[in-house]
């Protein structure tokens, strides 16, 4: 905006500012009855949803995947979606960095004088498109990667071990299929073509660290135990 | 509802004499006033006196402090025509941040920030504190609710085109409330120290830590070490009740004082035709 256009806004925002009604007691009832408005809805969702409280903190659990809180799903998602691990520092911090950045700078990146949205249709579309690519990483984020779920389609007879190993947390540091983190652990996708049936027995029973042992679970449930090494084995 | 005027436009004590007379010179020969008169005069004279309390007490006030021009400017400043209900989401999300701090007092009055107790005092809050599940509920929606409404602010100011001249600098501000409600966001989720929030917050924290040059600095700055330990918690903390409320409320300040200096925008469709109607008609 140049010096004539910034004392045309100017000039005209007194006009309509005159012709306004003062604060008190107009524009002060709107606000208050808007912070009415916010308290109930706090109290609504206090009283039907509550505050549900986790079982306690361990750091010595390997098996728990953590999940934000959902206003953080977008960047979640994005963290899911860059794979490759050279790239990721660009997910976790690049990326919203960058955002920070323009966002404080928007004042100065956009200087077209008009106000109207539809008068300035670049910026206009801009905040449209980043919108509609944060909703849709949020609920991409909400509904990929719930803890404990493995998509992988498996026969039936497998079923009951891919139930197992969705609820040992493997997913912590293995991927299986499209679910679980790449690393620390390789992928089991296809661990059934590199590992024979024993062998896999064998090292849930007797893994390298830092991946925990299976053999409580072999002592106590051999059922499930079987279970998720024929699930495993069945992974080619 | 009406402020007190400030003194100089207080209506001024009557002159002695330009009253009807009262008892004092009560011409002789007339009836004595009954009980019942003399009662009303006296509740008469209380009511009187009753009156001035709040006036006086302002005027106390402003003697002292010289606020009344401020109040004025700040209560009485006009708002431009067209102002509507999108023009709430802000004083709403200040709001919400006034219910955080009066909720995250309460519970700060139960909390033990060391990483043996503070899961135990939570289920003290939530089991056996009077109204603490309850409360504990509305500080954990209030947060949502705050993340919220300052996104919908955001995205009024911005279709209103509010962060253009001469507002650019409330837009500033603006943004760095919404980054420090972030940071508010993610400090309080380690609190409860349940599963759920530890394992998040180190997955946060080691995120920190991926940034270049200052990543790793920050993340042992908020780990208070190179592990996550016992000083973790107590840092989060801090952070989430002294250091950014303080400069959330600080901000909050200068972000209002920038509104009422340079007032709330009108409304993008009004700008052009009518205000220049008006315009041509007062040349």
């Amino acid at each position: 905006m140049d010096k004539r256009q910034r004392e045309q806004y100017l000039r005209e925002y007194g006009i309509l500012k005159a012709q306004g009604k003062p604060f008190f007691p107009y524009a002060i009832l709107k606000d208050g009855t808007m912070a009415m408005i916010t308290l109930i809805v706090i109290i609504l969702m206090s009283l039907i949803l509550g505050a549900e409280l986790g079982p306690k903190a361990d750091p010595t659990t390997t098996s728990y995947t953590p999940r934000p809180e959902w206003y953080f799903f977008f960047l979640f998602e994005l963290l899911r979606v860059i794979k490759p691990p050279a790239l990721v520092f660009i997910a976790t911090v690049g990326i919203p960095t960058v955002c920070m950045v323009l966002l404080i700078l928007l004042p100065f990146i956009d200087r077209n004088p008009e106000r109207h949205p539809a008068r300035r249709p670049i910026a206009t579309l801009t905040a449209v498109t980043v919108i509609a690519l944060m909703a849709y990483l949020t609920v991409e984020g909400a509904l990929a990667g719930a803890p404990g779920q493995i998509t992988l389609k498996v026969a039936p007879q497998y079923a009951k071990g891919k139930a197992v190993a969705a609820s040992s947390g493997c997913q912590g540091c293995h991927k299986i299929g499209e679910n679980g983190n790449a690393g620390p652990g390789p992928p089991l996708t296809h661990i059934g073509a590199r590992l024979p049936r024993n062998a896999i027995a064998r090292t849930l029973v007797n893994p390298t660290a830092p991946m925990p042992s299976f053999v409580n679970l072999q002592k106590q449930h051999p059922d499930q135990f079987n279970a998720l090494v024929d699930f495993l084995a069945s992974l080619k | 509802m009406k402020l007190p005027s400030p003194p100089g436009l207080r209506r001024k004590p009557p002159r002695p004499g330009s009253e009807p007379a009262k008892n004092g010179n009560r011409i002789n020969g007339a009836p004595a006033p009954t009980k019942k008169e003399l009662k009303q005069a006296q509740r008469a004279k209380l009511k009187e006196q009753a009156l001035e309390v709040p006036i006086s007490m302002l005027g106390w006030l402003d003697e002292r402090t010289g606020s009344t021009p401020f109040l004025r400017a700040f209560l009485f400043r006009k708002v431009p025509k067209g102002t509507n209900w999108y023009y709430t989401l802000g004083s709403a999300t200040m709001f919400a941040f006034v219910n955080q701090a009066v909720t995250g007092v309460f519970l700060a009055m139960y909390y033990d920030p060391s990483s043996t107790q503070a899961y135990g005092s939570i289920r003290h809050i939530i089991n056996d504190v009077w109204l603490g599940s309850f409360v504990r509920g509305m500080h954990k929606w209030g947060a949502t609710v705050m993340v919220v409404l300052v996104f919908l602010h955001m995205g009024r100011v911005f279709f209103f085109g509010a962060y253009k001249y001469p507002r650019e600098l409330n837009w500033i501000i603006g943004v760095v409330l919404l980054i420090l409600t972030m940071a508010m966001a993610f400090t309080g989720y380690l609190l409860p120290f349940d599963q759920r929030s530890f394992w998040a917050t180190v997955v946060g924290v080691n995120i920190n830590a991926s940034g270049p040059i200052v990543g790793p600095y920050l993340a042992d700055f908020l780990r208070g070490g190179s592990e996550f330990g016992a000083t973790t918690l107590s840092r989060f903390y801090a952070i989430h009740m002294l250091l950014i409320p303080g400069l959330i409320a600080a901000l909050i300040g200068a972000h209002l004082y920038l509104v009422s200096k340079l007032g709330t925008t009108a409304p993008p469709w009004l700008k052009a035709e009518k205000a220049r109607e008006l315009a041509e008609e007062e040349i």
